[in-house]
Order: C-alpha cells, then structure tokens, then sequence
C-alpha cells in the first residue's frame, strides 16, 4: 500500500518536472528539425525539392524563378535539405509561431543580370 | 432480471483516446457478447503507394502509426531491401534495433499510463508520463524530431550516434532504469492493481495461439512467440530471451509488458557497446524489381507484417499492412465475454490497442 511513499517524498523537494510554457522555454536539441528555411540567392531551382518531397508542399517554377512551399504540409522530414545539391536549403531549430490564418511561403529570385543578357 | 440489454461501447470513450466501437450486450452487469465495429480513422495510407514512390512511401507508412512509427518505417525499408537485393552496413542495424527498442520503451510506457488512468490511478499516469518524457527526449537528441523520427531510408538510416550521444543515452538510461523499478513495485504488488488485473480476462495458450494472438497478448498466455529470436536487423548479434508469463490473465500481460522495457534497457545497452563503426547508408539505385515480399518484425504490440508487390517501376503495385493489433482484435473478443462492465476498458487496454493502425 505504501509503495508510492518513495516518489511521493523526493516528488516533495524536487521543483516541477513541467514548465511554465509561454514564459519558459526549453533550449531545442541541435539537431531539432523545426522548420524550413531557403536562402534564395544561391537557390538554383533545380526541382530537386519538390520530387523528393512526400507530402508534395515545395513548388519550384524554373522559368520565373519562383519557390513556394506550403508549410502547413510540410512533414519537416528533412529531405530536402539532404538532397539540395546547393545546400541553401536548411532546417532551422526552432518551430514556426502559431497562426490563426493559413499561408504559402513565396520567395523570388530577382537576377538582374540574367535579364539585362536576355 | 435476466434481460439482455445492448450497451455501445466507443467510438469516443474517456478511457481511450482513439475510436474504436464495440456493442456489447449485457445481461446485468456481465457481458455476453461483443461485436466489433471498425473504420473510423481509415486514412487509406496502403493505396497511396500507387501514388508516392518508394523511397517517398517511407515517411508515409511512419505515420500509419505515431507510437511504433520507427517501427513501421524499419519493416518497410526492410522488405524494400529484399526486395532489390540491399545489405544495409552492420552499423545502421545496429542504429535500428536501438531507436526501435527506444520505440518500445516508450510505446509501453504510454501503455502504462493509459491503463493506470484506466481504472482511475492517475498519479501513476503522471509519474510514467514523466519517466517516458526523458526517452523522447533521447529519440529528439539523435533523430531530430520526438515522435515520428523518420531516421529510416531504403539502405540504412539517416542519422547516426556519436560516442558522445551513446554516453548520455546510457546515464538517461540509469535514470529511467531507477526509476521504473519505483514504478514497477508499484504496478506488480499494489493491491488496487492486482484486484482489477489478477485473474481477469484469461485467455488460455490454446485459445492464444488459435485466434492468432501476438505480442504481450501471446506472450503473456504462455505462446513463445517473438520475432526478434529471428534475427532480423542487430537481434542476431544481441543476447536475449522472449519474455514469457504463464497466466494469461491481465496482470500477466502488464507483467510481461514491465518486463519487456527492463529487457530493452538492457538490449540498447548490449547494441550501444557492440555497434561497430562504420557506414550508416548505402546508396540504393534503381526501381525495385517486379516481384513480392513479406516482411515481418516484432513491434511492441506485437507482429507486423508488410505485403510488397512491386511492377518494377518506382510507384509499388500493392501495399498491405497487417497491424498486431488486427491480430489481436479476435482474442480481444474471446476474453470480454464473461467478463463484468467495469472490467471492459481494462481488458481492452490490456491488448494495447492501436486503432489508428489496425484502420490504416
């Protein structure tokens, strides 16, 4: 019957295992997968992304130069960013905030050279 | 007062957090009959495989389940690899028998938290949630994400652990060993336990064996059943013996489920010293070829068994998952008659039900 007494005890001297969330937050591991991110100017828009993607959330337009990536179906399985022969695709640690509105990422590569030689 | 009255158990249950329907007609306040209703959640994960290709379909099979998910990943890779004719390096065998024991660990756990709360006994809830926290933690440290790791591939895994890593998860390994050895006198000599555990819900090692029972189920009926003596991924240079309890009572079953996370404990131990090192992948090319294969492995409700057929195109002909839960459902349905009312959410946690799974 007295079984619990152990945990009951040390559970008394010790401080909470849980944390005050909002205000306290726990330091991510390095190797978290949190969320997306692409550095544009060295994205080549190969594709390689969006045919490695399984939940299909990357689009790569090569004509206008166009990234877009959805990520409310991205699974962060990390992929991608294995794959990326330019490597400017990253997962950074950190989780994306909550949103109450829903929305695409859409980046843009504006070569000015690449225009003026066309 | 013999009337027979139908009382629906499900699909929403306080006790369970998945749906599962049962009608079970009572008389009083003893079952006599249980029908089964099932579909709720079918997400018809098994046809996308005609739609995703191979190496896409792992991380889609990862999440038929959220608790043994490296598990489901791990059985499919596996077939995969027979499939195309793949040796993965000894070192990624290693890597997947230590995040599937992880997986096991931490799926049983759960298990165990859910069925304190099952009959009311929610400090013990708390305090194996608590403990279960610091394997999450271990599964987030070396794979990147808590619960659906995705660190298996077609050839290998993906992530590997350093010396560093493996040193920590030993010392966290201490820690939750301590302290499940509190827990486990708890669980195995309450009083309140054994009155809800002991002695209800037999299921003989006949009838086990003839309703195809697996995992815990079987294993705690007396049916020596376990597929990691087969020796898929590192269990062929691990030293084990399957758990077995004789009783096939409830608290059997919880005894053989307690013994279990000690015995993997001890195998990520035996795999963290052994692990040679080395490659983690190899690289895979090609379509798999056209042909079939069935892969089995143990997960921590039981057999898993995956169906491949294959066009020898990228996309996969057929996919077919059959869950140890499935296999579980007809000696589910075998123990509850008999049985009282109270006694129904204890005897359907006792098999650890997945419905998510079993409906795929």
């Amino acid at each position: 019957m007295l079984d619990m007494l152990k945990s009951v005890f040390s559970n008394l001297s010790r401080k909470p295992v849980t944390r005050m969330y909002p205000y306290e937050e726990r330091k991510p591991f390095d190797i978290n997968r949190g969320h997306l991110e692409n550095n544009i100017d060295e994205c080549i828009f190969c594709g390689m992304c969006q045919r490695v993607c399984p939940s299909n959330c990357i689009k790569v337009d090569r004509k206008t130069s166009v990234w877009e990536y959805n990520p409310f179906e991205c699974v962060l399985c990390g992929v991608c960013v294995e794959k990326c022969p330019k490597k400017c695709l990253k997962l950074d640690v950190h989780y994306r905030s909550c949103t109450d509105k829903k929305y695409n990422i859409h980046l843009e590569k504006h070569d000015d050279s690449e225009k003026a030689g066309a | 007062m013999s009337d027979k009255s139908t009382i629906p158990f499900g699909p929403q249950h306080p006790v369970l957090p998945e749906p599962i329907h049962l009608k079970l007609v009572v008389e009083d306040e003893k079952v006599v009959e249980a029908y089964p209703a099932f579909g709720f959640v079918h997400r018809g994960l098994e046809t996308l495989a005609q739609k995703k290709d191979f190496n896409q379909m792992v991380y889609v099979v990862e999440r038929v389940c959220g608790i043994c998910s490296c598990m489901h990943g791990q059985d499919y890779c596996e077939a995969i690899e027979e499939l195309m004719g793949v040796q993965v390096p000894v070192r990624a065998e290693y890597l997947r028998t230590i995040w599937a024991e992880l997986h096991r660990i931490h799926s049983h756990l759960l298990w165990l938290g859910l069925f304190a709360d099952a009959f009311g006994f929610e400090n013990l809830f708390m305090q194996t949630w608590k403990i279960r926290e610091k394997i999450m933690d271990i599964l987030e440290a070396t794979s990147g994400n808590r619960v659906i790791i995705s660190v298996n591939i077609v050839g290998g895994v993906r992530k590997d652990i350093n010396s560093e890593q493996a040193k920590w998860i030993l010392k966290e390994l201490d820690d939750v060993e301590e302290q499940l050895k509190d827990i486990n006198d708890v669980v195995m000599n309450n009083y309140t336990v054994k009155e809800r555990t002991v002695g209800i819900g037999v299921l003989t090692k006949e009838e086990a064996y003839e309703l195809g029972a697996t995992g815990p189920m079987a294993k705690g009926s007396g049916v020596d059943l376990d597929l990691r003596t087969t020796g898929y991924a590192a269990y062929k240079y691990l030293d084990f013996e399957p758990i077995v309890e004789k009783d096939g009572d409830s608290y059997a079953r919880n005894l053989v489920r307690m013994r279990e996370i000690f015995q993997s404990i001890d195998l990520i131990r035996q795999a963290l010293s052994k692990m040679p090192e080395g490659d983690i992948n190899v690289p895979v090319k090609g379509n798999p070829p056209a042909g079939e294969v069935i892969s089995r492995l143990e997960q921590s409700r039981g057999e898993v068994v995956y169906y491949i057929k294959s066009n020898g195109t990228k996309f996969l002909d057929r996919l077919r998952i059959r869950t140890p839960t499935f296999a579980n459902i007809p000696a589910l349905l075998k123990i509850l008659p008999g049985s009282q009312l109270q006694d129904v959410p204890v005897l359907i946690l006792t098999i650890d039900p997945c419905i998510s799974c079993t409906e795929r």
